[in-house]
């Protein structure tokens, strides 16, 4: 974990400098019954307490004060095969970022919708992009406003890790908040 | 011919002078029975210069590869002969080969060669074709592949398809720093140059009918857009990249427009064309499932696509004049997906789920609608048919790692083009 956090930190580091947009995040594997936070560099870097508002790069940036242990940290949505229901255990992740975007009308969110490798690969875009809708719907429901909210599906093409059972697909088959710049 | 091969070889230098690829080999997993047995002697006298190419070499490999000949060793050879003239009729036949090839490969110039070869019926004696093709030292190889195109199609009646291209995406590196190659290879895997690198996904690679262009999807702006790219060049146009999805590229017969999936502000997934010239978009599907996966029927008149409008994937066809009603093909299972059009229209190949897995299925287009799944793999996708519909290319897993692999048309010959680096998806065969 310590090194995750270093290698974040890191690549803040080099983000800031090169002001390259951030490419990957970095995963720490999920506990069973968890969720997966989607440590990056931002977040990284606000763990180490760095104040990154203002900075353009940053995933911290407007983020209404939340630091990386409290709701906003999360921001992965997992689903079941073949399914874009939201299910219960992700209604808290909803509501906290619904409220960020709510009291922050400035910010932008990509919703990145994936899906586990399996079937054709252009179908899973169609899949990919359903998952993404259906937490723009969720967010907008909460009083989000749509030009908030962008989407995107990578269908199988961006798996969060590699293998091909079902602890991997579990981990692909998900929806990511990217904050914009 | 040989104009095709400098410039794909002036592409490659172009971009990706410092490059190195490992080659893919051929494995065949499940050969014919009774395949066809043949000798292809060698074509170059034993006194020729040493490493000079080995047309007849790559000839037999073709052929066995094919899975439809089973090729005489060269040890097994009692006498190498150049010309008809001087084989032994006899002693062929009692080692049981039924056709024979023999020729000669002349240097004409520094750089020019003659490539003179006869195919005989080793049973009656019979000469079936003498031909002379003329090749520079590049394309001695594509030479060869005609050749080995030539004794396919006097032999067995049907066109030969080993002078031709495939396109594919090779991933490498791990999660996550992954990049995306877009490759250009010859049928049998040699020859592999890189048409496009990105560290965010590309997709769905679609040859145009002439073979010039490829239409593929980006993610380098980190969201998709659909280029289009003149091979010879490098040349390359974003053709569309608009809100939300642009995927699935697939090419009109003639040429002038693209088929492909764009999506409303809701993420309604909807099969569109797109004519390049006038950049008019035409709306063909409008149904609230995901439409996507389009490809064109050999008249341009209309589209067979995957939609989940029912409940799961099936597939369907729509004609693309307004007002017409998609019309369902499959009934068979829960999942049947990216339809692909044999060349004579008499096939539709597509994916299935079979037993939990993912696979490689036909359905007869022509009787009652009979569907044969081809492959026994868990995650066989992206079926593309070879020009002459002999074969079926596809995207199959051994051993956890992505590779292509081939069937027949009729399932009996199956191969794998193994690489040895990356995981290879979406195999898109090339026109003749």
């Amino acid at each position: 974990m310590k090194r995750i956090l270093s290698i974040a930190m890191l690549m803040a580091g080099v983000a800031l400098l090169c002001g390259c947009p951030k490419k990957h995040n970095v995963i720490e594997p999920p506990a069973a019954g968890s969720q997966v936070s989607g440590s990056n560099t931002g977040e990284g870097a606000s763990t180490s307490g760095r104040a990154l508002e203002g900075d353009a790069n940053a995933q911290g940036n407007g983020m209404g004060g939340a630091n990386a242990t409290g709701p906003l940290a999360h921001r992965i949505i997992y689903f079941d095969f073949d399914k874009s229901e939201i299910k219960p255990e992700f209604a808290e992740l909803i509501t906290a970022h619904a409220r960020n975007l709510t009291s922050h009308p400035n910010l932008k969110v990509k919703l990145e919708g994936n899906t586990d490798e399996r079937g054709t690969r252009e179908y899973n875009i169609g899949l990919g992009e359903r998952r993404a809708q259906a937490v723009r719907r969720a967010l907008m429901l909460q009083g989000v406003a749509e030009s908030q909210l962008l989407t995107v599906s990578f269908g199988a093409e961006r798996p969060a890790v590699e293998g091909d059972d079902e602890a991997a697909w579990a981990q692909n088959r998900r929806v990511e908040l990217v904050y914009l710049p | 011919m040989n104009k095709r091969f400098s410039s794909l070889a002036a592409l490659g230098l172009l971009l990706f002078c410092s490059r190195t690829w490992a080659e893919l080999v051929v494995e065949i997993t499940k050969g014919q029975a009774d395949a066809i047995p043949i000798a292809i002697v060698p074509f170059t006298p034993p006194d020729a210069a040493p490493g000079a190419f080995d047309v007849a070499q790559l000839v037999s490999d073709d052929l066995a590869r094919s899975g439809r000949f089973r090729t005489t060793d060269r040890k097994d050879m009692i006498e190498q002969p150049h010309t008809g003239a001087a084989i032994s009729f006899d002693d062929w036949r009692r080692l049981n080969n039924d056709y024979i090839v023999v020729g000669q490969v002349q240097p004409l110039a520094p750089d020019r060669f003659n490539i003179t070869f006869e195919i005989y019926n080793i049973l009656n004696r019979q000469r079936l074709l003498s031909y002379q093709i003329s090749a520079n030292q590049p394309g001695l190889r594509l030479a060869s592949h005609q050749v080995a195109d030539m004794v396919f199609e006097k032999i067995l009646g049907i066109r030969g398809a080993f002078a031709t291209r495939i396109a594919y995406i090779s991933v490498l590196g791990s999660l996550p720093h992954r990049s995306y190659r877009l490759i250009v290879a010859d049928s049998d895997g040699e020859n592999p140059h890189v048409v496009m690198q990105s560290n965010e996904p590309l997709m769905s690679p679609a040859w145009s009918p002439d073979g010039q262009n490829l239409a593929y999807v980006s993610f380098e702006d980190r969201l998709p857009s659909v280029y289009v790219q003149l091979l010879k060049t490098g040349e390359r146009h974003r053709v569309s990249a608009r809100a939300g999805v642009n995927q699935a590229p697939a090419w009109s017969p003639d040429g002038k427009k693209l088929a492909l999936t764009l999506s409303t502000r809701d993420g309604n997934l909807d099969v569109y064309v797109l004519d390049l010239a006038t950049q008019a978009l035409t709306r063909i599907t409008d149904d609230p499932g995901i439409d996507t996966e389009p490809q064109w029927s050999k008249d341009g008149q209309s589209l067979y696509f995957t939609s989940d409008r029912a409940g799961g994937p099936q597939i369907y066809r729509i004609g693309i004049q307004s007002g017409d009603k998609p019309r369902r093909l499959t009934f068979q299972g829960s999942y049947n997906a990216r339809p692909r059009l044999s060349p004579d229209e008499s096939q539709l190949a597509f994916v299935t789920q079979e037993d939990g897995g993912y696979r490689i299925a036909t359905m007869d287009l022509r009787g009652h609608g009979e569907v044969q799944v081809l492959t026994k793999g868990h995650f066989d996708v992206s079926p593309s048919y070879a020009p002459n519909g002999a074969e079926i290319i596809y995207a199959s897993r051994d051993r956890g790692r992505g590779v292509l692999a081939l069937v027949s048309a009729d399932g009996r010959v199956q191969e794998r083009l193994v690489s040895s680096e990356g995981e290879l998806q979406e195999p898109a065969w090339g026109p003749f």
